[in-house]
């Protein structure tokens, strides 16, 4: 984003993100309790990750595979031989006083993805965001504080270690975002990357997916980066956009009016739409790293690397481009459908089932994305299987049904399942496409209504609706429409 | 006290009951520790209940084991569920552990009778037992001397029969100095060898649980009780356990011809003569028994001790900074806010070497220092185990003093930190290399303390210094010898 100014000088926003995910594994990273959300505090927790004396970290296997996979997804070298180390602070949520990280030797690094923006005319940009490294840590406990939103000022705090050392993994971008726009659009991809890969609910809320953004902001044509400030606590995509937003205006007009940016943290406050300073950085903090003695190198072959790679998916960004180029489906289309693998496959199904791609993608992102969000459903759970609405699918293309009748008939579908071709004839609602059945119909409206018909000949010719109207009553809406409005026409003119 | 055999042989042939002897160590510790002052805790009531178990076993015509019946000290700092892990700190001084450390969790499944836990350095830091925050555990050939440490309070506990056998933690030579001492056989297996969880760390990666015993053949019995594979610790080796106590022989003859080499470093200034010339002695010993005894350098032997006080106080400084008042253990009252109860709750709960060594490591693992310090100690370790690779592959076993003294007198070192780190100068490279060492008594000097050698071997080859231990053991009059309490 560049922001003009009086003086005419242009800047632009530098952006560089780091994304805390966890990993969806049922225990924790170096050890057996639970990583259930939203049980009471200091239920999921055992002498390990509460930091017990003389207690040992075992390296949880399902989150090397996740790791490594968002490393590939990702497209990252995979480091063949990295190790943990020791990340020192004290603060009450850190039960051994030291976070078990990677430091020196990630598990994965030099990696990009590619992030697809739409404007407003439906155009695409294409951009690749490079991603500095990923790697493999333990989350902190949480602090509930009384009297007081924060430590300071409250009368007491209580350490909540459910969270302590569920696996996290750190995903630090390049500085390449240059607006809100996409460094939300990444963290969106970034999601999407997760959850196709199940590495990950990517759940905002929750916590299971944290952003912390580094903004500058620079003259355009100046080669170094001007001074970064960090923002904390968005806790949506738009919320990531809005900040950098808010920050990139904030430091500009600083700038302008000869400030300096002071090197901070920041919080975004989402009532009020607004930065606000947390604390200011004085050097860097020395965290002591060293390498944890406790756990063995890790090592990936190039075998069990193979094996990782091949049971990757297709990830969100090659399921676009196949979708626009082989199914045909607009860019806009294509970004919904994609979002969620689970829809995707849903309608891949759908297709593979012999539906119209076209057809099928409305289907689903109309009627069926409707009823999800209204029985709070995921897709895989519903009764109208692919199958089903490709059989539904084919009635309407047949003409053995016209779109209305479907309609009618999804909820039950929607509901019970079933066969739409059976329910259809049990209840009579096939179309009529019979070219006598339909005019010995209208003759029938016609002769009932000779004033109606006498006005639309002399000229009132909008009545064509009501005679279209009272044929579908007539027919409980069976009669093929498009036949039927061909034979009203020349009829009504005599 | 009777060896582990005898004692099994004892209960085997009812001459006596699990019970009677658990009864009459629970005596001898209540009329000999007040003067030893070994154990900081005895569990006499739990000790008690087990022997009864191990009897009605008996009673049944069951087979024993031979650890079944067993009276064990264990150190305090290895945790044991339900009973409070001190470590010698005031730290923890109410922490009760809710598990129990593999090791214990094996003696338990073995039938040994957990009688106590024994009085050391504070977490294990120190080469005298003296920084233990609850008492001074005195030497039991002298009780005004020292039992060496840190654990010097299972050394003294198993010198002065108030129990069979004992388990230590020897990070820089924490067993093998007290034993030596003490006169008693320790061993420091190889890392990895035991398992470490449960153990409280000092410095992880050089940390190793390790028996305590009157004879070789006790100390065989325990580790081969302990040691093996656990998948609780990731750094635990994943190798087969031979019978230690199988393999041992009277003697080295069957042997296949045994090569002993002498580190040449270990001798002259700043060892005592009497301790120069009973390891001599015992070469002569070895020699007689059938070994080639050759002279053997390792340079760089003289810098494991200062690598080891950079390594192993950076990783002490990590891991005692869970002691933070927050969640178990000591907590001040009189705290300000966060930052005051951490640093009253740390400058009140640690002794002055425990804080000594967290502030060096510290200091050595901050920016601008751990390239010159903690990354040179590190190629300073990597060129210790080159040195033994070498040694290796000249001889089978090598051979030193365990201590440069013998057992000084309380208080004598208290205020010099590096004179009391001189004492481990002999048994810290062979922690920095992960090899298995041992010491065990080889006479007496003119004051009639105990005198210790140190037997090295190469990775896992626990079986081969236990071997040649005992046949030593068995030529010498030493073991036998016990200190008048």
């Amino acid at each position: 984003m560049t922001v003009a100014t009086p003086t005419k000088t242009q800047y632009e926003a530098v952006i560089g993100l780091e994304t805390h995910c966890q990993l969806s594994t049922e225990s924790k990273i170096f050890s057996a309790s639970s990583t259930a959300f939203g049980a009471d505090p200091n239920q999921n927790i055992d002498p390990i990750c509460a930091g017990l004396p003389g207690v040992l970290p075992v390296l949880n296997q399902k989150v090397l595979e996740y790791a490594v996979k968002v490393g590939l997804a990702l497209n990252c070298e995979i480091a063949p031989y990295s190790k943990f180390d020791r990340k020192q602070y004290f603060y009450p949520d850190l039960p051994k006083n030291y976070q078990i990280s990677q430091y020196d030797l990630p598990i994965a690094q030099n990696g990009w993805l590619e992030v697809e923006l739409l404007d407003e005319e439906g155009n695409i940009t294409r951009k690749r965001i490079g991603i500095t490294r990923a790697h493999m840590e333990e989350d902190a406990g949480k602090l509930v504080h009384a009297g007081s939103d924060r430590l300071s000022g409250s009368t007491y705090s209580l350490v909540d270690l459910n969270r302590a050392g569920i696996a996290l993994l750190e995903i630090v971008s390049e500085p390449d975002l240059r607006s809100g726009q996409e460094a939300a659009e990444y963290a969106r991809e970034l999601r999407r990357i997760v959850r196709y890969l199940g590495a990950s609910d990517g759940n905002m809320q929750e916590g299971s997916l944290r952003c912390d953004v580094n903004v500058s902001v620079r003259p355009v044509g100046q080669a170094e980066f001007g001074t970064k400030v960090e923002i904390k606590n968005m806790n949506s995509f738009n919320a990531i956009q809005r900040a950098i937003e808010f920050e990139i205006e904030r430091q500009v007009a600083a700038i302008e009016t000869g400030e300096t940016i002071l090197q901070e943290t920041r919080l975004w406050e989402e009532n009020s739409q607004r930065t606000i300073s947390m604390r200011t950085k004085e050097g860097s903090s020395d965290y002591r790293y060293f390498p944890e003695p406790d756990l063995t190198p890790i090592e990936v072959s190039p075998e069990q690397l193979k094996q990782w790679e091949s049971e990757l998916p297709e990830l969100p960004a090659a399921k676009r481009k196949r979708y626009e180029e082989e199914l045909g489906l607009s860019a806009y289309d294509t970004q919904v459908l994609t979002d969620d693998r689970d829809v995707a496959e849903y309608l891949e199904a759908t297709i593979a089932a012999g539906a119209d791609a076209k057809q099928a993608a409305n289907w689903v992102m109309g009627d069926v994305t409707a009823y999800l969000k209204e029985s709070k459903l995921d897709i895989g759970a519903i009764a109208l299987k692919p199958a089903i609405l490709a059989e539904l699918i084919d009635l309407i293309e047949n003409k053995t049904i016209s779109g209305k009748i479907a309609k009618e008939i999804l909820p039950e579908l929607l509901e019970k399942g079933g066969s739409p071709k059976k329910l259809v004839e049990s209840k009579g609602m096939t179309q009529i496409s019979d070219t006598g059945a339909i005019e010995s119909a209208i003759d029938e409206i016609l002769a009932a209504n000779p004033d109606k018909v006498e006005q639309f000949r002399s000229g009132k010719t909008k009545l064509q609706g009501f005679f279209m109207g009272q044929v579908m009553k007539k027919t409980q809406g069976r009669a093929d429409p498009k036949l039927t409005n061909q034979i009203l026409a020349k009829k009504l003119q005599g | 006290m009777a060896s582990i055999r005898e004692l099994h042989r004892q209960l085997t042939n009812k001459e006596r009951s699990a019970e009677e002897l658990t009864r009459e160590t629970l005596d001898r510790i209540e009329t000999i520790d007040p003067q030893v002052r070994g154990f900081l805790q005895v569990m006499a009531d739990a000790a008690i209940d087990r022997a009864r178990r191990v009897d009605a076993k008996i009673a049944a015509g069951e087979a024993i084991g031979h650890l079944e019946g067993i009276p064990i000290a264990i150190k305090d700092n290895i945790c044991t569920a339900g009973v409070p892990t001190t470590c010698g700190s005031k730290i923890l001084e109410n922490f009760v552990p809710p598990y129990n450390a593999t090791v214990i969790e094996k003696l338990e499944a073995a039938g040994a009778i957990l009688i106590g836990k024994t009085n050391l350095d504070e977490f294990a830091m120190g080469s005298s037992t003296e920084n233990s925050a609850f008492q001074v555990t005195a030497n039991p050939w002298d009780l005004d001397r020292v039992p060496g440490g840190s654990s010097g309070g299972s050394a003294a506990v198993v010198a002065a029969n108030e129990c069979t056998v004992a388990l230590g933690s020897d990070t820089g030579g924490s067993i093998r100095q007290p034993a030596s001492l003490c006169g008693v056989v320790g061993m420091k297996p190889t890392y990895g060898l035991v398992s470490r969880y449960g153990l409280v760390a000092y410095a992880s990666s050089l940390d190793q649980i390790g028996p305590l015993a009157g004879t070789v053949e006790d100390a065989a019995i325990l580790l081969e009780a302990i040691a093996g594979y656990d998948p609780k610790d990731s750094t635990s080796l994943k190798t087969e356990i031979p019978s230690y106590y199988k393999a041992l022989k009277p003697n080295l003859k069957p042997k296949r011809h045994l090569r002993i080499g002498v580190i040449q470093e270990t001798f002259g200034q700043g060892v005592d003569p009497a301790v120069e010339q009973a390891v001599k002695d015992a070469l002569t010993v070895l020699q007689e028994l059938g070994a080639e005894v050759q002279v053997i350098s390792c340079p760089t032997f003289r810098y494991g001790l200062p690598a080891y006080y950079i390594i192993a106080p950076s990783e002490a400084s990590a891991n005692l900074a869970r002691y933070d008042g927050v969640k178990y253990g000591m907590r001040v009252e009189d705290a300000e806010n966060l930052i005051d109860m951490y640093a009253k709750t740390r400058a009140r709960g640690f002794g002055s070497e425990v804080k000594r060594r967290i502030v060096i490591g510290t200091y050595a693992l901050s920016a601008g220092y751990y390239d010159a310090y903690y990354l040179k100690a590190q190629k300073v370790r990597t060129l210790i185990r080159q040195d033994f690779d070498r040694a290796f592959n000249h001889v089978d076993i090598l051979v030193c003093p365990t201590s440069p003294t013998t057992a000084f007198k309380a208080g004598e070192k208290t205020a010099d930190p590096l004179g009391m780190y001189l004492s481990d100068l002999m048994t810290i490279p062979v922690n920095l290399a992960g090899l298995p060492a041992l010491s065990l008594p080889c006479g007496f000097d003119e004051g009639g303390l105990p005198i210790g050698m140190q037997a090295i071997g190469n990775v896992l080859q626990e079986q081969l210094l236990l071997e040649v231990a005992h046949a030593y053991e068995q030529a010498t009059p030493w073991s036998q010898k016990r200190p008048k309490l």
